[in-house]
């Protein structure tokens, strides 16, 4: 047999299409360890699949990887399906994996383990986050499926506990790819145009996978964003879904919501009975209590001897005139006493004073006092005032410049 | 003026006056006034009670996006 020499290329392909024909290698299981698992800005995924002795290597493109619903993770155990390939350009053939599951548990619950993860991480679960719900919500907001037994359920219990609750009714798909915005949507809605006092969101049970949307991520942030308090209600007892982490308050079920959500009027009927038979009581009370003051008050002496409690104010009466009227002659001494003082110092002002020093007043004519000798002459009349009389005088001689005093 | 109060405002003013009345420190002709006004809460609460009647209604996005009510029909 002739042997023919071949190219690079020519015998990579050859082998290429030898693989190729083998339908064995077309669709193959196989389960590994993950590892050196990266995500390219492409979108595909390249990871290595290994046991104790050996590793393949393993692509995901784009559009399978974009139906993981969990974030595979290096270590992890996993079941890779998929068709073996051969790269011509490197001389190397890995799986194209179609499906990544992985080991132990479901994929699912792999993705709720993660997400639970991250978002307690983030703090979207903390208590300190949790709003208290209103006691009595005037209007309560559904946003679940309008088919379906749990908005019946809810509906019909809200309408027994507390009919004064107005239900809004916000129809959502619950499950499928849209289920998750839409839920997402009607709280954020709720929220924008304030309808609600009270946000009930949730389904009636399912599998893990028909409970799905209440475990996804932009779902639980619109709960964690929810200015209106949330009450998550999904599935039956024992299920519990990241929305039900987030939620303000937890219910196990829709009907448990309801509950949750409103009083009982019945126990309200009960509350208002108590009130009425307690207020009854205290009032009872306060007009015993009353009756009692009379009695003790109709004992007292001034009803009594109303003439003996008029007799007592009467020397009261007289005390207290006493006490005016020596106020009074206190305050009258006080002033006849400034009015002597006052006198006194008017006499020492006066001229006659000045007289009973040894000074005299000379007067001319009409009795006006001489001030100067100017204008005087011999033979004027003057009159001389002294202190117990006066003398008429006649001018013998007048003499100017002598003796001048101050001015 | 207790008709234009909400049932639970009423129920609290009702609760602030039991306790208000049941201190006894009151004057005679203040308690019996508390006591006529949580006599007239108690009734309109009641009233309010006997007369609910539950309104269902179904959201709908209107065209300028605010919302719309539609009475809710039993799908079930």
């Amino acid at each position: 047999m002739e042997r023919r020499t071949l190219t690079v290329t020519e015998l990579n392909a050859y082998v290429k299409d030898l693989l190729g024909q083998d339908p064995a290698l077309m669709n193959v299981c196989v389960r590994g360890e993950l590892s050196n698992y990266k995500i390219y800005p492409s979108g595909h995924h390249y990871f290595t699949l290994k046991d104790q002795e050996s590793s393949l290597k393993c692509v995901m493109f784009r559009g399978s990887a974009s139906k993981l619903r969990y974030r595979p993770e290096n270590g992890m155990g996993v079941t890779a399906t998929g068709r073996l390939e051969v790269y011509v350009r490197d001389g190397v053939y890995q799986l194209i994996c179609t499906s990544l599951m992985p080991e132990g548990m479901g994929d699912l619950q792999v993705a709720f383990e993660q997400l639970k993860a991250k978002l307690s991480e983030e703090g979207l679960f903390d208590r300190a986050h949790k709003k208290p719900l209103p006691e009595m919500p005037g209007r309560i907001a559904i946003i679940t499926s309008s088919a379906g037994a749990a908005v019946h359920d809810m509906i019909r219990i809200l309408g027994r506990r507390w009919p004064m609750s107005k239900v809004i009714l916000l129809p959502v798909r619950v499950q499928g790819v849209e289920a998750p915005p839409e839920i997402a949507g009607a709280i954020r809605y709720a929220n924008e145009f304030q309808v609600a006092d009270l946000i009930i969101t949730g389904r009636g049970g399912g599998s893990l996978e028909d409970l799905w949307a209440f475990n996804d991520e932009r779902v639980a942030r619109a709960i964690y964003a929810s200015q209106i308090p949330v009450i998550s209600a999904v599935g039956h007892e024992p299920d519990v879904t990241i929305s039900d982490y987030v939620a303000d308050r937890r219910a196990s079920t829709p009907s448990n919501a309801a509950e949750i959500a409103v009083p009982d009027q019945q126990e309200m009927r009960e509350a208002l009975e108590s009130y009425g038979i307690r207020s009854r009581q205290a009032m009872e009370k306060s007009l015993r209590v009353a009756a009692q003051r009379l009695d003790a008050l109709r004992n007292k002496r001034v009803l009594t001897e109303p003439g003996a409690f008029l007799d007592s104010r009467r020397l009261d009466l007289d005390r207290l005139r006493d006490r005016l009227l020596a106020s009074e002659e206190r305050q009258l001494a006080e002033k006849r006493q400034r009015f002597v003082k006052l006198g006194a110092s008017l006499d020492a002002m006066s001229p006659l004073r000045v007289l009973s020093r040894g000074y005299a007043l000379a007067t001319g004519r009409e009795g006006k006092p001489l001030r100067s000798v100017r204008g005087l002459a011999k033979g004027d009349e003057i009159t001389v005032r002294f202190q117990d009389g006066q003398a008429a005088c006649r001018v013998e001689q007048v003499q100017e410049g002598e003796e001048r005093y101050g001015r | 003026m207790a008709d234009k109060m909400s049932f639970e405002q009423s129920l609290g003013r009702l609760d602030e006056i039991v306790r208000h009345l049941e201190k006894g420190d009151l004057p005679l002709s203040d308690s019996l006034a508390l006591f006529e006004e949580g006599t007239s809460l108690l009734a309109s609460c009641s009233a309010m009670l006997d007369e609910a009647e539950q309104k269902v209604v179904k959201l709908r996005k209107g065209a300028d996006r605010s919302p719309e009510e539609l009475p809710f029909t039993d799908e079930a």
